[in-house]
């Protein structure tokens, strides 16, 4: 890979199981200009600053696809250039500014209550132990597609009010979604369209989701959005479900494969957290600054900002590049151990200012349930391949399968 | 030039002492450390005193969490009273002398007393400073008093009467000033919470003082202003700022008056003449130091913050040995407070600031972000239910970035610079 710069080489899935050493070259310069003009921040002092700059736009996805001619004239002059704008004016909050960010996103926070959110504990448990039930008489698991993914798909379709007989169509939507946050995947005209077939649909699905719940509404946080009172459009609500549905396991399907993985690797880590589970909330703190779900975000730089000895030039892409932030030896002594009883753990795991993970509360409580469960029950569980298989994506990075051979499952 | 400490003693046991300990050990002390309060309590943290505990959401003890391993000697309820550098010995209220190699002075203040003794002993008359304090004064509050009269325009005052209206009990608060808070805020946000606490039922008062006080059998029962009005009230508090606690260090040969312990850049003790009192460091609201980003100006910052940061500084520099391997104390002074459902953050000092602009959000909506210039420098920020931004003026005001110093921002249509 000679000649390609230093974010392409960690966008090219050869490093995708191990990109720790990437990082850390990258770091080696604070703000990193690549040679298509994008920086890349790589340190966590930069990073923690520029989190919180003002200067730094969300509002950074693609314009929707160039103009292509179908030659009916409703379609190409009406049609297709209002609906591109209407999904300009409608993009999920994590890609927009305030004041709109604000607005849309404390709406979102008015329902995502902690009493709503802790409520979930007794019913991701019981997922949790129906999933791990169904693997009794297996001596192979994939705890991705077995355990990892079905779970937190669960407990956002039932936080949000989707039938349990739709998730499944949920599972392919929300993959193809999530590519948004792929700057190499979303601009080509291949995937926008992709996206945009797809977006449709669940766009389609959710709508008459949303009159169901004006109709008749139910204890959820789909029904709270749709029937507040000074609530969102349509438009915005639908982006908004999308938001959270592809956010909420997306993400959290790789905390928890990260996390078994992780404790596999360091067996003793397990036997701990099996002894103690009290230690579960700091081992998982530790879990999101090691082995963080979300790799990097992109921004937008809106002025001249001057950070580091260098300026990032107006209108130049931006990468927050997290997980190397959260292994900065500067910040983090010794930072490739996996040391749950480590200080003062200030980890960019969930990103930080403006955009913090809405979902946090909710990703602490489903890894704690998943780790503490999977570590308790699982007998005689060993990799059967080390470094599994990878998903596609270097931001949302983790494993697409994680093979496991099992003794036994306890009751 | 000096030796390892062996016996380190810390007058004063609240937030800034604790963290000297706390980061004395964490840094490997493992000498003698004492730890000597005024208080019979445990180091405790104030900034619920006025707000949660008043309105009886939580108990008073607030005592601050520690390791059970930190192996310091408490010697509570005993205030020192005598300083002497020559001996290296602090003097307490029971006659005992406490040795020490290393001092770090962390006495804080108290809260100014009614000006009149007789009118200040009153039963009804409170000041706001301790946890006892708090106590008594909640415990009032829960008897439910006819109305509360509250003196002073600053943020314990506000934040009393905001605990006051959430109990709804009716309350008079009576400033001196024209503008309450315009010395920490300026006029602009200053009034803009005067006019939030009258939306909320606060009577509030400008440009008002107390004549004198009324009292039946030993109780307040009404105040009368210096205009003549007479307000019924059995229930007064006094929140007229603070007294710095260095009585004790009279005659000891330190620096120290009614503006704080003076000491240097890196924490020590200065002499009357000027030079470095060995061996000795102070931190906290009691401390008077050169600000790095006011051009060395001397200040004394009463905040939690503060505490915190200096007590850390202090803690390094009394291990270092000597000056070239001290740190300055650079804490950028930073500020909360919560009242009338509002928070409100505050970085930097802007008093004297002769320029302002919102930043971000807007005076009517009152949820905003401002910043404050002085000669064509930035300041100071303040926030109002807005503080997410905070970091990026926090940098700027220690880089002395230029007023107004971001533009382009995501939400920043135009600026406008005015008076603060």
């Amino acid at each position: 890979m000679s000649g390609s710069t230093l974010f392409e080489q960690i966008l090219d899935p050869a490093h995708r199981a191990n990109p720790y050493p990437l990082y850390a070259e990258m770091r080696r310069v604070p703000v990193a200009r690549q040679a298509d003009g994008t920086y890349v921040v790589s340190t966590h002092t930069e990073l923690a600053r520029l989190i919180s700059d003002p200067r730094i736009s969300s509002d950074d996805l693609p314009d929707p696809q160039k103009f292509r001619w179908t030659g009916h004239p409703v379609t190409d002059l009406l049609v297709r250039p209002v609906r591109a704008e209407i999904r300009k004016r409608h993009r999920p909050f994590i890609f927009r500014d305030p004041p709109d960010h604000d607005r849309l996103r404390g709406q979102v926070m008015r329902c995502f209550t902690p009493e709503r959110v802790r409520g979930m504990r007794g019913k991701t448990q019981k997922i949790t132990d129906d999933l791990i039930g169904k693997m009794r008489g297996k001596t192979r698991i994939d705890l991705v597609d077995d355990f990892s993914y079905p779970l937190p798909v669960t407990v956002i379709c039932e936080l949000l009010g989707v039938p349990p007989e739709d998730e499944a169509q949920f599972h392919g939507w929300a993959t193809q979604l999530a590519t948004a946050l792929e700057p190499n995947q979303r601009g080509d005209e291949e995937t926008q369209a992709k996206n945009e077939v797809c977006f449709n649909e669940i766009a389609d699905y959710l709508q008459g989701l949303i009159k169901e719940k004006r109709k008749d509404p139910q204890q959820d946080i789909l029904s709270d959005l749709a029937n507040d009172g000074d609530g969102m459009n349509d438009f915005d609500l639908i982006a908004t479900a999308v938001l959270l549905l592809v956010a909420g396991h997306e993400t959290t399907v790789n905390l928890i494969t990260n996390g078994m993985l992780t404790l596999l690797r360091f067996p003793e880590h397990g036997a701990r957290l099996r002894a103690e589970p009290d230690l579960a909330p700091r081992l998982i703190e530790e879990l999101l600054r090691y082995e963080p779900p979300v790799h990097y975000r992109t921004r937008l730089a809106l002025a001249d900002i001057p950070v580091a000895g260098i300026t990032i030039p107006k209108d130049a892409p931006v990468i927050f590049l997290l997980a190397a932030a959260n292994r900065d030896p500067t910040r983090f002594p010794d930072p490739d151990r996996f040391d749950p009883d480590r200080p003062d753990n200030r980890h960019l795991g969930f990103g930080g200012g403006l955009h913090y993970c809405v979902g946090a509360p909710l990703a602490r409580i489903e890894a704690e349930v998943a780790l503490v469960s999977l570590v308790r029950r699982l007998k005689g569980v060993s990799l059967i391949e080390d470094p599994p298989p990878y998903r596609p994506g270097a931001s949302l990075r983790g494993p697409r399968h994680l093979r496991l051979a099992l003794e036994g499952v306890a009751e | 030039m000096t030796t390892a400490p062996e016996r380190i003693v810390v007058v004063g046991a609240s937030l800034a002492g604790l963290t000297a300990a706390q980061h004395l050990r964490a840094r490997g002390y493992a000498g003698a450390l004492t730890l000597v309060g005024d208080e019979p309590h445990r180091p405790y943290d104030r900034p619920p005193l006025s707000k949660q505990v008043l309105r009886g959401l939580f108990s008073a003890d607030t005592t601050l969490p520690h390791p059970p391993d930190l192996g310091v000697e408490f010697r509570l309820g005993q205030p020192a009273t005598r300083l002497d550098l020559s001996e290296r010995a602090v003097e307490l209220g029971d006659g005992s002398r406490l040795p020490y190699d290393r001092l770090l002075i962390a006495t804080g203040t108290r809260a100014r007393p009614w000006p009149d003794p007789e009118e200040a002993a009153l039963a009804g008359v409170f000041t706001l400073r301790g946890r006892d304090d708090a106590q008594r004064l909640g415990a009032r509050l829960q008897a439910r008093p006819d109305r509360v009269v509250l003196v002073g325009g600053g943020f314990i005052g506000f934040e009393v009467a905001s605990t006051c209206r959430d109990l709804d009990i009716p309350v008079t608060l009576l400033v001196r000033d024209a503008v309450p808070l315009a010395a920490a805020l300026g006029p602009r946000l200053g009034g803009l919470i005067g006019d939030v606490a009258r939306e909320k039922g606060v009577d509030l008062r400008l440009e008002s003082e107390i004549e004198r006080m009324e009292a039946r059998d030993g109780h307040l029962v009404a105040v009368t202003l210096k205009d003549g009005t007479r307000i019924e009230s059995d229930c007064l508090v006094a929140a007229i700022g603070t007294l710095r606690n260095v009585e004790w260090l009279a005659g000891s040969g330190l620096e120290a008056d009614a503006g704080g312990l003076r000491c240097d850049a890196f924490c020590r003790a200065l002499h009357e003449d000027g030079g470095v009192a060995e061996g000795v460091f102070a931190a906290g609201d009691v401390a008077r130091w050169p600000n790095p980003h006011d051009d060395d100006a001397l200040v004394a910052v009463e905040h939690w913050g503060n505490a915190r940061a200096q007590g850390e500084t202090a803690a390094a520099n009394m291990l270092a040995g000597d000056a070239s391997a001290m740190r300055r104390h650079d804490h950028l002074p930073d500020f909360w407070s919560q009242q009338f459902g509002l928070t409100i953050k505050l970085v930097g000092l802007a008093e004297g600031a002769d320029s302002f602009a919102v930043m971000h959000g807007s005076l009517e909506e009152r949820c905003l972000l401002a910043a404050y210039g002085r000669d064509g420098r930035t300041i100071a920020a303040a926030s109002i239910d807005s503080a997410r931004w905070l970091p990026a003026y926090k940098a700027a005001i220690r880089e002395r970035a230029p007023f107004p110093p971001i533009a382009d921002a995501v939400d920043q249509p135009r600026l406008r610079v005015q008076e603060p």
